[in-house]
């Protein structure tokens, strides 16, 4: 396990799904631990945004231009356009999840006065 | 104790990840491109689109997009059901 | 929500109509550069939140008309619908509108991409109304909680009322 991680840290190319791996273990962190709702919001916004990271990764080739062909360089290649396409959906429906997770927050926060948790569920009874 | 829980779950799917560094594609060489290629040929040849992303999302996956509105529309008439009493009470 | 300072509004006065016009450039060029739809309606609703951080709450809500935007959510739902079913006889979403061209692609010549810049704009419209009635839904829903009856300016600095 220590082996994998050591190797991937010695080859520079594979660092972006360490971030990867870093930025889900972070979100995870916080919302297992955390106990103010708007953090908790903010942790699942950083794990949807990591496996939108971890897609559009996917989808990278080396010394690819973009696929745009008004807009492309010299290279020969370009990334793969089907990861970006995959992402630009998951990012619009991320957009409304959060939405309605604020505006439920805001709801409870109206009822219940408070965003912790822990009194939510003891006023609760 | 509930978080030593966590805490320990945390470490279990953080080895989790560390293992599946073995089996994925080394960063920049993607394994199946076969889609994408016939992709990135066809868009401009028979659908004159420049942007493949952009013919991606309203011509190949079309059906999908709508969908993605559809969601966005929900979203909004659940944020409009939600605070329709709490908006006329002033 | 208070009104700020004469700075703010005056910033405001420029840059929200900025963000519509480069917003509307982003939904119309979507098909040759980066952006779309959905990125360019999420740049013209920023128009609203300007508007309700610069200028405050109550005349921010005597400005907005919700009708408006809740049209242009219908129609931008309607219109994506419809230009889908334009490629029937093909399949739904098929882009019948579209030029094909006989080899490879054209570097220097922009093409007529067909149904896809027109589901552009209407995919912005969508957008655009949808993001816009989430901000003043949710302002209105929190204006029961704000507390501050008061319409003065940000305290400190100049106070005008409005």
């Amino acid at each position: 396990m220590t082996d994998s991680i050591v190797k991937t840290l010695d080859s520079v190319g594979n660092a972006p799904y360490f971030v990867v791996a870093l930025l889900v273990l972070m979100a995870l962190t916080a919302i297992l631990t955390q106990k103010n709702l708007i953090k908790i919001c903010i942790a699942v916004a950083i794990l949807g945004s990591s496996v939108n990271l971890f897609l559009v990764l996917l989808g990278y080739r080396d010394g690819g231009s973009i696929p745009i062909y008004y807009l492309k360089g010299a290279e020969k290649g370009m990334v793969l356009p089907t990861p970006q396409c995959l992402t630009l959906t998951a990012i619009v429906i991320a957009l409304a999840t959060t939405a309605l997770m604020l505006s439920l927050i805001i709801l409870i926060h109206k009822h219940y006065g408070t965003l912790n948790i822990d009194e939510i569920r003891r006023l609760r009874g | 104790m509930k978080r030593t829980i966590f805490v320990v779950a945390v470490i279990v799917l953080a080895g989790l990840l560390s293992g599946t560094f073995e089996a994925i594609h080394p960063f920049g060489v993607p394994s199946d491109t076969a889609m994408d290629d016939y992709i990135l040929q066809h868009a401009p040849r028979d659908r004159s689109a420049q942007n493949v992303v952009t013919s991606m999302v309203f011509d190949f996956r079309g059906f999908d997009t709508l969908g993605e509105a559809a969601v966005l529309f929900t979203a909004l008439c659940s944020i409009g059901a939600l605070f329709r009493d709490g908006g006329k009470q002033e | 929500m208070k009104p700020l300072s004469v700075i703010v509004t005056s910033v405001c006065d420029v840059f929200a109509w900025f963000m519509i016009v480069f917003g509307v450039y982003v939904i119309n060029n979507g098909h040759n550069t980066p952006g779309g739809g959905f990125q360019g309606g999420a740049i013209v609703a920023t128009f609203l939140s300007f508007l309700l951080v610069a200028y405050g709450g109550r005349r921010f809500l005597s400005w907005v008309r919700e009708g408006l935007y809740g049209f242009l959510e219908f129609v931008g739902l309607m219109a994506f619908f419809i230009f889908g079913c334009v490629g029937f006889p093909n399949s739904f979403f098929y882009n019948s509108l579209a030029i094909p061209e006989g080899g490879a692609p054209l570097s220097n010549w922009i093409p007529w991409s067909g149904t896809i810049s027109l589901m552009n704009i209407a995919v912005g419209c969508e957008v655009v109304g949808a993001l816009s009635l989430v901000i003043v839904y949710m302002y209105s829903s929190i204006r029961l909680v704000d507390t501050g009856a008061g319409m003065g300016g940000e305290r400190g600095h100049d106070r005008f009322d409005r």
